[in-house]
């Protein structure tokens, strides 16, 4: 691919240790990026259910999610559209909690996240699990700010940040992949930063 | 719905660039191997610096799929480094990676009549959407509220006016209309037939036009929003 004429690169933001390949540091400041009008969803409306191919269905309501065991996520987060925001920190539950309670069936191998919206995307079960996955309801110490998900979004901090749906209210496990939302629209069904794995077609 | 059209990486050489105020740089280019796209549609346009540094962002297609080359209308963002390249550094002849087409939601090509409410740079996909609809005959079925601090300000003033959008400006009046974001009444003629509903523009807007849309009696899930933050 051709050079472009003029670019140096100038001052190079960021740490190119912790920034994928075609990621920048967007520093604190936090875009909001949304494909529907965005949701009023009351605490005490949200719930969460896991169902599909599970032992044991459940739902748990805002204050039972809250008498779980907590967790929190420090690090940093990398969006599709090329910003990642270092050092960041959020706290809710870890999806193993929730999978812990539900036993997943031995034939189940992904996850469709379902959001109050309509949204979907889908994801590898084991993407999922092993201390990689959270339901998250606050930000740097904050309730979770209703545009960027609020009260509860999926958090998995490892994959492109359109896997981390906003609103989520169903993990639906499944034996077969399918697409999602965006996954119909044309982005990959993995979506891995450091493989630059951003839209269907990408290794 | 059939998947959208979709392109990998190629390249696109600039037939022409022009600097329009101090913050808008349009630029037309000749793209090898070009992958027709849907109107709403949008490319990633990627800078490579000598030892193999990139930078590559992703901007809205506002020409037409007829359009023999491809057209982006670039805001200059205060430190945007692709933004920045493309305003102060390239010309004519310079040779771009691309890619695409991207996206198949934020699209329209004439199936349902649509109203679409759009603000600063947030209206380049609905100028591709208007230029298909006029070539095809179907300018009667998008209407467009285009919402702008000042004429000068707002990409494609003229275009969007004289194919009949409705031009609100916040900062200066327009003919007889005083400056005012948008009012309910002014919209809701506008919604009265449509199927479908387009945002685009930055956070702050799309949250303004997804609330006005409400009021003016839009149901949320036909509602289809493209927000553009901070990314130079």
């Amino acid at each position: 691919m051709p050079v472009t004429r003029g670019f140096g690169g100038g001052p190079r933001r960021g740490r190119p240790d912790r920034l994928p390949p075609g990621q920048y540091d967007t520093g604190r400041d936090w875009p909001v990026l949304t494909a529907e009008a965005q949701p009023v969803i009351a605490p005490e409306d949200w719930s969460i259910t896991v169902d599909g191919l599970v032992e044991r269905p459940a739902t748990w309501s805002w204050r039972e999610a809250h008498a779980l065991p907590g967790s929190t996520y420090f690090g940093d987060i990398h969006c599709v559209t090329t910003w990642s925001m270092l050092d960041t920190t959020f706290s809710g539950v870890s999806v193993d909690t929730l999978l812990d309670h539900v036993g997943p069936r031995p034939d189940a191998a992904y996850v469709m996240a379902h959001c109050s919206t309509g949204y979907t995307t889908n994801l590898p079960l084991a993407d999922l699990t092993g201390g990689k996955a959270w339901l998250v309801w606050e930000y740097d110490g904050r309730p979770l700010a209703a545009e960027h998900g609020g009260p509860v979004r999926l958090l998995v901090p490892h994959l492109y940040f359109w896997k981390s749906a906003k609103w989520v209210s169903r993990l639906e496990l499944m034996a077969r992949d399918r697409p999602g939302f965006w996954e119909q629209n044309g982005y990959h069904d993995r979506g891995d930063p450091w493989l630059e794995q951003r839209y269907q077609g990408d290794p | 719905m059939s998947p959208a059209p979709a392109g990998g990486w190629t390249t696109g050489r600039v037939v022409t660039l022009d600097r329009i105020g101090d913050r808008l740089v349009r630029l037309r280019l000749d793209v090898a191997d070009r992958v027709d796209h849907l109107p709403g549609q949008h490319y990633v346009l990627r800078l490579r610096a000598p030892d193999g540094y990139t930078a590559q962002r992703s901007y809205s297609v506002a020409s037409e799929p007829a359009d023999p080359l491809l057209e982006l209308m670039v805001e200059c963002l205060p430190g945007g480094e692709v933004s920045g390249h493309l305003h102060d550094v390239a010309e004519a002849g310079d040779v771009f990676e691309l890619r695409g087409p991207i996206g198949g939601w934020f699209t329209w090509a004439g199936e349902v009549e649509a109203v679409c409410v759009v603000g600063g740079s947030g209206v380049v996909p609905v100028i591709s959407m208007l230029r298909h609809a006029r070539t095809h005959g179907l300018l009667d079925r998008l209407r467009v509220v285009a919402v702008g601090r000042t004429l000068a300000e707002l990409p494609y003033a003229d275009e969007l006016l004289a194919a009949g959008a409705f031009v609100a400006l916040t900062r200066e009046n327009l003919g007889d209309r005083v400056a005012a974001p948008p009012y309910v009444e002014e919209v809701v003629p506008l919604v009265a037939r449509a199927e479908r509903a387009y945002v685009c523009g930055s956070v702050g807007f799309a949250s303004f036009a997804t609330r006005l849309l409400g009021e003016a009696g839009v149901r949320a899930d036909v509602i289809r929003v493209e927000q553009f933050g901070a990314s130079g």
